[in-house]
């Protein structure tokens, strides 16, 4: 007989030592995705063939810049999450590490790029 | 022979000679669409990073965009995106415990097929009429 309950036997346990913190972060982006993406599509729809000053005066904006930027964030991070599952099947030992830290400094360098770029769009068109 | 019950034990199905249900066509795509969509948000992130960086940059990277490789490669991301979406959603549904019958994979997963390339053809005639 095991004097422990069941919540006690499941935390921080796991092949991962973390539980199910990994498959909860993936369901709340799945969540908040479902939303973005038709946001998303709709506000890049409207961008392509825009001329230049046009583009940076459209994602200066707020609606279109918050979208693209949350699309990007949450995108990238359940992309890098995402990943680490695939990569957790295929891949072992040293050649594991070196995907799972391309993977995320690759998730993050584009999250950065995203950002800069709808920033400096924000910054450069406000109307004074 | 020991064995009497030789021929009537389940075996494994190997991939090799295993004709995959639609259900696990459709699992496999939800992973291959997620990984494909890369090219989809870096294509875009870099024509956002180029239209700040001056005019230039912009003018290779709006070629790109709006070129016929760009065509194939955003109508591909829309539909990989519409896939990825609605395999998703089944996921959640599958994670509550709904769905997981034989029967009803087969059905969502026709469902998921029908729904994104609906979505996308939709998408796309938004795109070009807007």
């Amino acid at each position: 007989m095991r004097y422990i309950t069941p919540l006690k036997a499941a935390q921080g346990l796991g092949s991962a030592h973390s539980g199910t913190s990994h498959h909860w972060a993936m369901t709340v982006s799945a969540c908040a995705l479902v939303l973005l993406t038709p946001a998303f599509l709709l506000v890049i729809g409207k961008a392509i063939g825009l001329p230049r000053e046009a583009l940076m005066m459209y994602f200066g904006r707020p609606y279109p810049g918050i979208i693209t930027a949350l699309f990007v964030i949450v995108g990238m991070v359940h992309f890098i999450k995402g990943t680490r599952i695939m990569i957790d099947d295929y891949f072992n030992h040293t050649a594991r590490k070196v995907a799972i830290i391309v993977s995320v400094i690759f998730g993050w360098a584009v999250i950065a790029a995203a950002i800069f770029a709808l920033a400096k769009m924000a910054f450069t068109t406000i109307a004074i | 022979m020991a064995d009497v019950n030789r021929g009537n034990r389940p075996l494994s199905p190997h991939l090799q000679v295993y004709r995959l249900p639609i259900a696990a066509w459709t699992s496999i795509l939800t992973r291959i669409t997620g990984h494909a969509l890369v090219a989809g948000i870096v294509l875009i992130v870099w024509w956002l990073v180029a239209a700040v960086s001056g005019p230039g940059a912009f003018a290779v990277a709006d070629w790109v965009v709006r070129s016929w490789i760009g065509f194939i490669v955003l109508a591909g991301s829309a539909w990989a995106l519409w896939y990825h979406t609605l395999a998703g959603i089944r996921h959640l549904f599958y994670d509550a415990g709904i769905g997981l019958g034989i029967e009803e994979a087969r059905k969502s997963s026709w469902a998921i097929i029908a729904g994104s390339v609906a979505l996308t053809l939709l998408s796309l005639i938004l795109f070009f009429i807007g």
